[in-house]
């Protein structure tokens, strides 16, 4: 609080802040310019004011220049998210409370009478330390001591993974999940069953998508696509058709086609790329099919017995 | 089914925590957006309010056309980008024929809407038209000095929240050391009427006074414009308490290297860096330094000799 001028100016330094609770505009100023000068030798004596209290503070000379130690501000403004929630026990942390368990980080060793820590190098009841397991007389034959060792820590593992996620669970039921964490949902709730359901993979996707669309009336060639949804591949047979009309100063395709082919066959070489025997039996099958009348094609049975309503009649 | 995910990168649980709800917050950052429609002067308000907060605001240049603060079904995009950005504080710009030159102030508290005011501008002076000594503008990311003028900030609950917002707005990070030489720039707004704010920006100069404490000069460096109050919201109470509740306990802060010990007290480790032989600066054996010797040896044997015939007389 400052006393000028029968003005008492409320300041908060730490926000350097000050405000004039005890001015007003006698009358409307006439211009512009007047409003603002008045504006701004008002708010030179309300920064003098503060820089009053600013510069009497005991300061620390450094690099840059004196430095003072501000206080806490005191205007109360809304927090920008909410304080941070206690976190409920974890299950460990609750059997801990109860039997009064701790769980210390150097424990002794039973082999060599030393202390040594529980988890990491050099650790306690490592599963590669271990030399020799003697038989015991309710072992089986064939069983394998050390993978079964194996086996029960995957199993304790798996143990403490799920634990885990239900601590996690109870945290973020109360709403103070670790900030590194999230959860996500892998899976619908509903189903039944426990394995997870397989995940369809892009072209797999597409092939569907497109079997969708050849549904339609229009074979699927105007329906809308997605942004981002790539133009279906070419369906059926694809052919490579050579253009019918040469283009200028281009070499004839069609012609040179044909006249690679009729090199071939005149060629002096000829008799090794015709096989002149397939060639001879094809001509001959073919004819022998005309002459008999038969086709490939299948066609009803003409049953001679028949008569025709007219045929006769003709006679 | 529930998966545990956690950051891979240490950058990214860096990030995480650093966003999370904390005991002391950091400094609100602020959003500034578009709407539908800007005119020039919503435009280049904008603009500047970016450059006045330059390192805690996010400028978005698209429109938005499906944000409308003061609707209930319109502030979903707001809040998503809030959450995305990890902004607290929103300035919305726009222009309607009903609403010309409009600009919409908001908090939000856990990334949801808490308040809301909108303002028109009028009369504004941009950056560029004023014009000034180029050695006294403000540096980037200063801490502001702001001043509050006219009884209308106390008694008129629409700018007792303007006030409340704009402290939030100008006001940055809370530091606790100030470097004084670092003071450049000041905030003053006045309440011209009960609806009308006038606000402007300017550059302090420090002149030499006969005490510790410096005149203060303010020069005008722009923008200046009138914020006309048109509508707004409050917070609901009892949001308003949540946000408001300040946590009693400090923070905990670790003390190392002292130990509590039953039979001594408090017990202190002191590191002692490696003593380098090698490296241990050697008597200083030029010249000059041997005349000072030389000279000290001569005081030395004035006094002796001063003090004999002390004791001599004594005799």
């Amino acid at each position: 609080m400052d006393t000028d001028m029968d003005q008492i100016y409320q300041t908060d330094v730490g926000n350097l802040l000050a405000f004039n609770p005890n001015h007003r505009f006698p009358s409307t100023p006439s211009s512009r310019e007047e409003l603002v000068k008045e504006c701004v030798t008002e708010g030179t004596k309300l920064v003098q004011a503060i820089a009053d209290t600013l510069f009497n503070f005991p300061s620390t000379e450094s690099v840059d220049g004196p430095l003072v130690q501000l206080p806490p501000p005191t205007t109360k403004l809304p927090r920008e998210k909410h304080l941070p929630r206690p976190k409920p026990p974890t299950k460990w942390e609750e059997f801990a409370l109860k039997k009064e368990a701790k769980k210390d980080k150097i424990v002794s060793d039973e082999t060599t009478d030393k202390f040594k820590r529980r988890h990491g190098y050099d650790r306690v009841n490592d599963d590669n330390d271990i030399p020799v397991i003697e038989a015991k007389a309710s072992d089986e034959p064939g069983e394998d001591p050390f993978a079964k060792r194996l086996d029960d820590k995957k199993k304790r593992v798996g143990k403490q993974e799920k634990n885990r996620l239900q601590n996690l669970k109870t945290a973020a039921k109360a709403g103070a999940l670790p900030s590194h964490v999230q959860l996500a949902a892998t899976a619908l709730p509903i189903s039944g069953t426990k394995t997870q359901p397989q995940k369809i993979g892009k072209d797999a996707l597409g092939d569907v998508a497109g079997l969708a669309a050849t549904s339609t009336a229009s074979g699927g060639k105007f329906d809308k696509k997605l942004p981002g949804e790539k133009p279906p591949k070419k369906q059926g047979k694809h052919h490579k058709y050579l253009p019918v009309v040469p283009r200028y100063g281009w070499v004839d395709e069609e012609k040179e086609q044909t006249n690679k082919v009729l090199g071939k066959l005149l060629s002096k070489h000829s008799h090794e790329i015709l096989n002149v025997g397939k060639a001879i039996n094809m001509y001959n099958d073919k004819k022998e099919k005309k002459k008999s009348g038969r086709s490939d094609k299948l066609k009803p049975k003409k049953d001679i017995t028949k008569k025709k309503p007219y045929a006769n009649k003709a006679n | 089914m529930m998966e545990i995910r956690t950051p891979k990168t240490h950058k990214a649980k860096r990030v995480l925590e650093k966003r999370a709800p904390k005991l002391v917050e950091n400094g609100k950052k602020t959003l500034i957006l578009h709407g539908t429609k800007t005119s020039a002067t919503v435009s280049s308000v904008l603009m500047e309010l970016y450059r006045l907060k330059k390192g805690g605001a996010i400028k978005y240049s698209r429109r938005n056309e499906n944000i409308r603060p003061f609707e209930s079904g319109g502030e979903t995009s707001l809040e998503f980008f809030s959450l995305k950005t990890d902004c607290s504080i929103f300035v919305y710009g726009s222009h309607s024929k009903k609403r010309p030159d409009n600009l919409v102030l908001g908090r939000m508290y856990d990334h949801h809407v808490y308040d809301l005011i909108e303002v028109g501008i009028e009369n504004f002076k941009s950056l560029l038209s004023f014009s000034y000594d180029k050695k006294i503008a403000p540096h980037e990311g200063s801490k502001p000095f702001i001043c509050f003028t006219g009884e209308g900030f106390e008694n008129v609950q629409e700018l007792k929240q303007l006030k409340e917002v704009l402290t939030d707005l100008f006001r940055g990070e809370v530091v606790e050391n100030l470097n004084l030489t670092g003071l450049d720039r000041a905030y003053i707004c006045t309440a011209v009427s009960p609806t009308k704010v006038f606000l402007t920006h300017c550059a302090i100069k420090l002149k030499k006074s006969g005490t510790i404490v410096p005149r203060i000069e303010l020069v005008e460096v722009g923008p200046s414009m009138d914020l006309v109050i048109r509508r707004n919201r409050l917070p609901n109470e009892g949001l308003r308490k949540e946000a408001m509740k300040l946590s009693k306990d400090k923070p905990k802060k670790k003390v190392k290297n002292v130990d509590q010990d039953d039979v001594l007290g408090k017990l202190g480790r002191v590191y002692i860096p490696e003593q380098e032989v090698g490296k241990i600066p050697l008597p200083d054996k030029s010249k000059g330094v041997k005349r000072e010797r030389r000279e000290g040896k001569v005081k030395k044997n004035k006094e002796e000799g001063s003090a004999s015939k002390k004791l001599k007389e004594s005799e």
